[in-house]
């Protein structure tokens, strides 16, 4: 008895201490914080089909990896909070076309994020008008563009671009810059700007932003031409793997989007709380009113399992969806489930004139086989749910097939040592009266 | 509880409920949600006043979308539906539609074809592996007990009564669908099989007390017929049955009744999944193993 009362008061004091770090944790931003998916949060999701006939299929994988750190980095660029860039094989039997799905958090201008994903680095170099030279870009440094003329050379003439740190040569050396070496188009047709231009200015643009807009000072023949902006070598860098990057290594077409409001988001999880707090207090209503002792211990473990699951959630970490959050209600009334039968069972035992901790045990005992069967069978449904859902339903049935986990520990374990350590004597009219509820004949 | 003497009475409502969710279902079928049949779905929500559904349609009439549908939401908001739209089309319509006031854009979801045709496929997969997996996991449970009944009949049994549980709301969606433009989506699915999961819990409760008094009767050399054991065995689980459901639909109803938009009538599948599943177990499950059991003692 000792040793059971014991027990009790450690998983108590364990279980505020998990409260404490979900309370503690909650809201804060950071690590623990609850991670939410984008109909909670707002966002755009975005599923991309790729092409992938051309490709051949030694260099798939080599293919599919690039096209993802390509759209990685794009995606980057946007400067949202944790974006994801995932592959994914389509078909019902997860055998078909590869897609590329992209979550942005935060990104409610659809249009714009596709335009932004789908773009390539464009590079272009434009000449500047000869009576414009003193005045090609406005007040802000932005160049004004009836100030240039078009040269036809672009980055599709490109070979590589590199790296490369100036010697001097009116560069503080060591500045980093960028070398572009052009194809043997383009350096004939380069070869041919330079020569009939000396002296004027050529502009540099990247993405149509003028990034630097030196003097030809003489005939360039060997088709390598140094941009120097005001690069950080990290930015340099930025821009070498833009550049040989250009092209996406498969071409992939906009299979399907989906962007949620951050309005509707917010209420969408405001309700989600509301609905969870609501189906908590009248679960527990009915547990005690029904089963009075048993209930109430319900209702007990039954929170240290929201608190558990709570934990859960922090620590994998689970995105939590509208789905996910249905699946974690759904679990709660399905974690009682145990209770139900083990206090049923507990109330038999009573009434076949067992002793009240022999029938306490011996409920627990022989409950124990429905439970584990029907157990056994959400966990069957939840493997398959979540090999069947697509990513924002997901959630649902990871929640529900951990919520079953969880449930089996804390309606068991946790159960039985409360109601144990609460020492009841079938023969007190009090142990009679709590134990013993509901309809009998 | 004679189970005897009543049984054909037991097989009313849930043959009755069967019936008409078939022919709910064959008269107007069920009404798929772009999710499963691809096309777009655009939800805004105008600040001060909603202009009217007529003017909606008319406006966008010029941008050649196909048949746009218009449904107010909420107080302010519509929830409009088209064919799957391109980047420069979903533009279009967010622009006119703001030029007939001020609005905000809720939501914004296009589907492509394919993707709606292979989550269609994955859910037929998905149905048929539950109800495979549950049969074997039946038959395995019960492998104990197989006088009188084999315990693959019980497996059996339970996914007849599966099958009922999950035809039920089936044909609610197709009378909400063709009454009040309820849609299936992918959600509704996942209800479905959700359903197939939990309510089994029923009839394993019940099948489970079946097996521990069939086997009593066995370790005390009693004889009982098979329909006063299962009798025997409802009436005392009866009160369980029906609070291991009642907890459920009793949290699936504040979901459904404070929660979000996104989730309501997957909770509204899932509680009368739960219900069906409750009665069944009780008026198709037990009876059936019965009927099913006498036949095949007759021949």
């Amino acid at each position: 008895m000792f040793a059971i009362r014991y027990w009790s008061v450690v998983i108590l004091i364990a279980a505020g201490a998990i409260g404490f770090f979900v309370w503690n944790t909650t809201g804060a931003g950071g690590r623990y914080d609850f991670k939410l998916g984008l109909d909670l949060s707002g966002g755009t999701h975005l599923v991309y089909n790729t092409d992938t006939s051309k490709v051949g299929s030694a260099d798939l994988q080599d293919a599919l990896v690039a096209l993802r750190q390509v759209i990685e980095r794009r995606v980057n660029a946007f400067g949202v909070g944790e974006p994801v860039v995932q592959i994914e094989q389509g078909g019902a039997l997860g055998t078909g076309q590869y897609r590329l799905a992209v979550e942005l958090p935060g990104v409610t201008d659809t249009a714009e994020a596709v335009r932004r994903i789908g773009e390539t680095p464009l590079l272009e170099f434009k000449l500047v008008k000869k009576d414009a030279e003193s005045n090609f870009t406005d007040a802000q440094g932005t160049a004004i563009p009836s100030a240039f003329e078009e040269t036809g050379l672009t980055g599709t003439y490109l070979s590589r671009a590199t790296v490369q740190f100036s010697t001097g040569g009116g560069q503080v050396a060591g500045t980093p810059t960028v070398r572009v070496d052009f194809n043997a188009d383009g350096k004939k047709l380069f070869g041919d700007i330079t020569s009939a231009n000396v002296g004027r200015l050529l502009g540099i643009f990247l993405d149509g932003k003028l990034i630097s807009a030196p003097v030809i000072r003489d005939k360039i023949t060997d088709g390598t031409a140094i941009i120097s902006g005001s690069f950080t070598a990290e930015t340099a860098r930025d821009m070498v793997r833009n550049l040989n990057l250009g092209a996406l290594p498969l071409p992939i077409t906009l299979e399907s989007t989906q962007t949620i409001g951050a309005t509707l988001g917010s209420d969408a999880l405001r309700a989600g709380v509301w609905a969870g707090l609501a189906g908590f207090i009248a679960l527990s209503i009915f547990m005690i009113l029904w089963y009075r002792l048993p209930g109430l211990v319900a209702v007990v473990s039954l929170t240290i399992y929201c608190v558990l699951m709570l934990a859960v959630f922090k620590l994998i970490p689970v995105v939590l969806t509208a789905a996910g959050i249905a699946g974690f209600i759904l679990s709660v009334g399905l974690a009682v489930d145990a209770n139900v039968l083990i206090a049923e069972r507990l109330k038999e035992e009573l009434a076949a004139g067992k002793k009240a901790q022999d029938a306490i045990r011996e409920g627990f005992a022989r409950a124990w086989l429905a439970i584990r069967d029907s157990n056994t069978a959400h966990i069957i449904a939840a493997v398959i749910l979540f090999w069947f859902s697509t990513s924002l339903i997901k959630g649902f049935a990871l929640v529900f097939g951990l919520g079953v986990l969880v449930s089996m520990l804390t309606a068991i374990t946790v159960s039985r040592t409360f109601i144990l350590a609460l020492g009841l004597d079938e023969k007190s009219k009090l142990g009679r009266f709590f134990m013993l509820s509901g309809f009998h004949k | 509880m004679n189970i005897a003497k009543n049984l054909k009475y037991f097989f009313i409502l849930p043959g009755v409920l069967s019936l008409a969710a078939v022919i709910a279902l064959g008269m107007w079928g069920l009404r798929p949600g772009i999710d499963l049949s691809g096309g777009s779905l655009l939800q805004v929500t105008y600040i001060s006043e909603r202009p009217p559904v007529e003017q909606v349609q008319a406006i966008a009439k010029p941008l050649e979308l196909g048949e746009v549908r218009a449904q107010p939401a909420g107080e302010l908001s519509y929830i409009i539906r088209t064919k799957a739209l391109s980047n420069d089309e979903h533009n279009n319509l967010t622009t006119v539609l703001s030029g007939l006031g001020e609005m905000r854009e809720d939501q914004f979801t296009t589907v492509g074809p394919t993707i709606g045709a292979e989550l269609l496929q994955k859910a037929w997969i998905a149905i048929a592996l539950v109800v495979l997996c549950t049969i074997l996991f039946i038959a395995w449970a019960f492998r104990g007990v197989s006088k009188p009944v084999q315990s693959w009949k019980y497996g059996i049994v339970a996914i007849i009564t599966l099958l009922h549980d999950i035809l039920v709301p089936a044909g609610l969606f197709a009378v909400l669908g063709h009454f009040v433009g309820a849609e299936v989506d992918a959600l509704f699915i996942v209800a479905l099989l959700t359903i197939l999961g939990i309510s089994i819990n029923d009839t394993i409760v019940v099948f489970d007390r079946i097996r521990e008094n069939l086997r009593l009767n066995e370790d005390r050399g009693k004889r009982e017929e098979l329909d006063e054991v299962v009798g025997r065995s409802i009436t005392q689980t009866i009160v369980r049955s029906i609070n291991t459901s009642m907890t459920v639909v009793i949290v699936l109803a504040a979901l459904y009744f404070f929660g979000p938009a996104a989730t309501k009538y997957f909770s509204l599948t899932l509680i009368v999944g739960m219900i069906a599943g409750t009665y069944s177990s009780i008026f198709l499950a037990s009876p059936l193993l019965v009927v099913w059991q006498k036949w095949s003692a007759k021949k």
